[in-house]
């Protein structure tokens, strides 16, 4: 889908603000909020993409005015409620009411480990990539009406393989709880005036991992 | 301690943030229904703020009264991040590229061990790719669609990172956003940027300042800054290493 999420070539956002370029929390809360949902990501029975799927799923104005961690809490809530980890009546009191589901909690001890150890997302693959180094190749303009990693701006724009990756869990699925269907995923990239038209100054190339279903074999067409 | 920042002044939002107009806009179905109740309950001027820092507080004793999370480790998460992964990390990767040519090559070919050999690995890091710096070419690192990141070599994003004029555009004008950090590159330069909407994260090689070839490795990563393995800026002038 196209959400306000997916802000690649917005240009109504005005200047950048860097009054403050070290700080990363501007509130204590905004601290906790980043650790539960880290603690919740590894305890909770989604995954990395349900989490993004969550945040780009807010209404549009909350996610363009609540700012970051607000994001962040607001989709936590939304899963604990609908993965029934929680109810409405728990989050508004704030107490225990429904009996807990049985979940593998993150331990302070085993917190080193669940970092150093990540969630690669790397798949060995059945068969080989269709596409090589160095092969022009379009973006389909047809992707998936709900969580996708092919930002718009790229859509029906014609780039060149860069690399290729290899075979990596595939969000479309994965946010969908469909499982990992792992797809070969590529860099491919574009010439600025290929997506902007007439590019801006000193813009010369725009580098995006994109898996191969975004993608269609510039012979078919 | 009293809050000076207002929720306007909330460095945290993405865009210029809005009046409460557009809080109030965040009534809607897929809100859990207690942000519209807040929203409609207070009207004084820290309550959006108050009642984050509230709600926050409620959910994470919630939480742990399901059973569902440990406080400590939640404790732990956070001592991790804002005291011991950061760019000084990355700056041992860059330095030592600098000055270890097979080492370089390495990085560029495979970062993801190269990396990993100096001990930085792990969440948000797990698949690395470095892009190199030249003479012709200067790159730059983005996520138009959140806030990807390599946190083991650059710990959690600065807030400009992840807000909406810098994920907006970076990819469409990107000279224009070095301009606002203050860098000007020679105009035969061409900028390619690299939009991280996979499991990828990107790290950028500088150039090696000019006139450090006296230098040590350790010096040498004093020079690397967080901001020039971004892209967004340069590496500190070798005149400003402290002897």
């Amino acid at each position: 889908m196209k959400g306000v999420h997916d802000m690649g070539g917005m240009e109504c956002f005005g200047e950048l603000e860097l009054s403050d370029t070290d700080v990363h929390f501007h509130h204590d809360w905004e601290k906790r909020v980043l650790a539960l949902c880290l603690a919740m990501g590894a305890s909770g029975p989604w995954n990395l993409d349900k989490s993004r799927s969550a945040r780009e799923s807010l209404p549009p104005s909350y996610y363009l005015s609540a700012g970051y961690f607000r994001i962040w809490f607001a989709a936590l809530e939304n899963l604990l409620l609908e993965f029934s980890l929680v109810s409405t009546d728990e989050l508004a009191t704030g107490t225990v009411i429904d009996e807990s589901a049985k979940l593998s909690v993150l331990k302070a001890s085993a917190v080193p480990a669940a970092l150093l150890a990540g969630s690669p997302v790397e798949r060995t693959m059945p068969d080989k990539p269709l596409y090589q180094v160095g092969e022009r190749v379009k973006v389909s303009r047809t992707v998936s009406k709900l969580h996708t990693r092919c930002p718009d701006y790229v859509r029906g724009c014609v780039g060149v393989v860069h690399l290729v990756h290899g075979g990596h869990v595939y969000p479309d699925s994965h946010a969908q709880m469909q499982g990992e269907n792992p797809q070969w995923l590529y860099n491919i990239q574009f010439n600025a005036d290929e997506l902007w038209g007439e590019s801006r100054s000193q813009a010369g190339t725009v580098h995006v991992d994109l898996w191969q279903p975004y993608l269609e074999n510039m012979e078919a067409q | 301690m009293t809050q000076q920042n207002t929720p306007d002044n909330d460095a945290t939002n993405l865009a210029d943030p809005n009046t409460d107009q557009s809080r109030q806009g965040s009534a809607s179905q897929q809100l859990p229904r207690e942000h519209h109740q807040h929203h409609h309950e207070h009207h004084h001027d820290h309550s959006h703020l108050d009642d984050t820092a509230l709600r926050v507080r409620s959910l994470e004793t919630l939480l742990t009264q399901k059973g569902y999370i440990e406080p400590e480790a939640l404790n732990v998460l956070i001592d991790t991040y804002e005291n011991k992964v950061g760019p000084r990390n990355g700056a041992k990767v860059i330095a030592k590229a600098w000055t270890n040519d097979r080492y370089r090559q390495w990085l560029l070919s495979d970062a993801t061990a190269a990396i990993a050999s100096l001990d930085f690995s792990g969440r948000q890091g797990e698949h690395m790719v470095v892009v190199e710096n030249t003479a012709q070419v200067h790159n730059m690192v983005v996520c138009t669609l959140c806030s990807c990141y390599p946190w083991p070599v650059l710990g959690l994003p600065p807030t400009w990172y992840k807000s909406a004029p810098y994920r907006s555009r970076v990819v469409i004008d990107p000279a224009s956003v070095l301009a606002e950090f203050g860098v000007t590159l020679e105009p035969h330069k061409k900028i390619t940027v690299w939009d991280s909407t996979a499991e990828v994260r990107y790290l950028v090689l500088p150039e090696r300042p000019a006139n450090s070839e006296h230098l040590t490795e350790e010096q040498l990563a004093a020079l690397v800054t967080r901001d020039a393995m971004i892209g967004t800026g340069l590496p500190l002038d070798s005149s400003l290493v402290s002897l």
